[in-house]
């Protein structure tokens, strides 16, 4: 800057700062208003997408527990239904037919579900028309109405080659069925997600493929494969069509076994079942069921998480 | 030694650096190979040698990578594969121990022998071949797991015995164990990048292989964890032959005792470019008095 005129501070130098100066002043100093407009409309519309998800949910839980106090005590976990006495009546043998339910999916969908992941991305290889092929209707079961799985798992499950007839376990089967490619999906996410880096790690030391899928990609992959038994879990326990196809019945007095053939009920049927009849103490104990779902949802959901927790990951 | 203290500026300036005996090397005056290897008077390739390639050819899809390469690697020395992007020397080291495996349309032709047995050979297993023939790769790629299990994977997967001892020697020899000894249960994401990869040859030594590629190990490290590296790749060659590949010519200059350098060819069309080997020879002619004068012009940085 200072060869352009042989001495600093002299007059042109000077001119040609105060020049400078002034114009990058005047860049900084404002947006155009038309880019200001535009940019506080599409933060107010994101803001407004987020308020309607939550509104909405916020309204459920509010009506529910509103509704639903005059019912909620300890009983509701406790008692049996009653036709004869609602202000008795509880929830416990769908409660426990629930639980068995989720615990038969659980039980069910994470081997598969993760087999299956681990065949499509570590073994499977996709130049081949059949993987594809598996790959395009995993990603299409995923969407099926849950009442296809119902009638599915009646003539399949119920009737049919297994002749399971109408227990709980079967309804664990049909339920399995219907969130197992959800499962499916994650599960290749969290796996696909593990760096490449890392099996050639292990196999560069010599471990066999699937020493490296069982002790290194696996592991890794945990947190992500809860993720996605939550969100299976969250739509399985809130599932009703299939189960009534499956032999859930509507009232049920005593608790279930998973095999035991005189019925089995579950919480989203005993609430459709209340919230159907016409007596006030119904709809009240229909709310309060719903709450004791909630409850349910958000203890295991809790669980999951916290598992998740522990075994996140950083790369 | 002036260049292991964190936080200092490496030696007097970034192309030279002090060995151990304070000898200066410098690099800024044009590359200068120290004196390791045979010394003087005795025949450079009259030693055992570990691999004999001959005609190897490497394709990914049926084009070409590396094309014809024949050369012999010797036993518990540094061999280095230097030469522009492009010019196959990754794919030639990952052929080594069959990690081009991995990759569904890569094909070998040619042969590759391992103390005369061909690597390609029917009977053999790739998982058995890596087990004596280990790899560290560009990046450092730590287990997500603890230091100790790092180390501990390869004996336990491996069914070795005393796996304490084990991490305890790797540990050693890797020159980490005095900085990791309080810390063993420690995640290993937790190390700096130069531990990481001295972790990451660690790891590789726990399982005694014979032999330990080397793909760009230091290509993600500042100068000070480089430098930790080259020593340790030193030391190591007393109990291991060491294959490298380097961008960093100064590198190949330092440590190896041989060197390879390989280009890019393009077709007349300019539509497929492979990598041929041009030169193969102790690492003092190659960068003093090579017999092609590709290999001068890139030695001296002219191209590339």
């Amino acid at each position: 800057m200072a060869s352009l005129s042989g001495q600093p501070g002299s007059g042109r130098v000077r001119f040609a700062t105060d020049g400078a100066r002034a114009v990058t002043a005047e860049m900084l100093s404002e947006q155009p208003r038309r880019d200001l407009v535009k940019g506080t409309i599409f933060f107010a519309l994101l803001l407004l997408a987020l308020t309607v998800a939550l509104v909405g949910l916020a309204a459920i839980i509010i009506q529910a527990a509103v509704n639903g106090a005059p019912a909620i005590s300890p009983t509701l976990f406790t008692n049996g239904p009653s036709t004869i006495n609602p202000s008795e009546a509880g929830f416990r043998p769908a409660l426990i037919g629930t639980i068995y339910l989720i615990l038969g999916v659980i039980v069910l969908v994470v081997p598969l579900g993760v087999g299956a992941a681990v065949y499509l991305e570590e073994y499977g290889d996709r130049e081949k028309w059949w993987n594809r092929t598996i790959e395009l209707n995993v990603q299409n079961l995923a969407g099926v109405p849950s009442i296809i799985y119902g009638i599915l798992g009646l003539a399949f499950i119920v009737r049919g080659p297994l002749d399971l007839g109408f227990i709980l376990a079967a309804g664990s089967l049909t339920l399995a069925l219907l969130v197992l490619p959800t499962v499916i999906l994650a599960a290749r996410e969290a796996i696909r997600a593990v760096p490449p880096s890392i099996r050639e790690g292990s196999l560069a030391l010599g471990a066999t493929q699937w020493q490296t899928i069982r002790r290194q990609v696996l592991p890794a992959a945990i947190p992500g494969v809860v993720t996605g038994v939550i969100l299976a879990i969250s739509r399985a326990i809130g599932e009703t069509a299939p189960l009534l196809l499956v032999g859930a019945a509507t009232f049920v007095t005593f608790n279930p076994t998973f095999l035991g053939d005189n019925g089995y009920s579950a919480l989203p049927v005993l609430i459709f079942n209340y919230a159907s009849r016409p007596q006030d103490e119904f709809r009240v104990l229909a709310s309060a069921g719903v709450v004791v779902m909630l409850v349910v949802l958000l203890a295991m959901n809790s669980f999951a998480i916290w598992l998740r927790n522990r075994y996140e990951q950083q790369w | 030694m002036s260049n292991s203290i964190p936080g200092n500026p490496v030696g007097e300036g970034q192309l030279e650096r002090k060995d151990e005996q304070g000898e200066e090397r410098g690099l800024s005056q044009g590359i200068v190979v120290p004196e390791h290897g045979a010394g003087p008077g005795v025949d450079p390739w009259a030693g055992e040698m570990v691999f004999e390639l001959r005609d190897v050819t490497v394709s990914y899809g049926g084009q070409p990578a590396v094309k014809d390469v024949s050369m012999d690697i010797p036993r518990n020395e540094i061999t280095a594969l230097i030469g522009p992007s492009g010019c196959g020397k990754s794919t030639l080291l990952r052929c080594l121990n069959r990690m081009n495996d991995l990759i569904p349309s890569a094909e070998v032709e040619g042969e590759i022998d391992y103390h005369g047995q061909d690597l390609y050979g029917p009977k053999v297993d790739p998982v058995q071949v890596r087990k004596m023939i280990g790899m560290v790769f560009q990046k450092p790629n730590p287990f997500p797991k603890s230091i100790f299990d790092n180390i501990a994977f390869g004996p336990r997967v491996l069914g070795l015995g005393d796996v304490d001892d084990r991490v305890q020697a790797a540990l050693k020899g890797a020159a980490l164990w005095d900085e990791v000894k309080d810390r063993l249960d420690d995640n290993a994401y937790g190390m700096s990048g130069g531990q990481q990869q001295r972790l990451c040859i660690a790891r590789t030594m726990a399982v005694d292989p014979e032999v330990i590629l080397m793909d760009e190990p230091c290509s993600a490290l500042d100068p000070i964890s480089t430098g930790k590296i080259e020593d340790l790749m030193l030391e190591l060659k007393e109990n291991f032959s060491i294959v490298i590949v380097t961008h960093n010519m100064q590198q190949a200059a330092r440590v190896s005792d041989k060197t390879a350098f390989l280009i890019v060819r393009l077709d007349a069309a300019e539509t497929a470019r492979w990598g041929e080997l041009v030169e193969y020879d102790v690492t003092e002619r190659i960068f003093t008095n090579p017999a092609d004068s590709r290999t001068e012009d890139y030695v001296t940085g002219k191209v590339g």
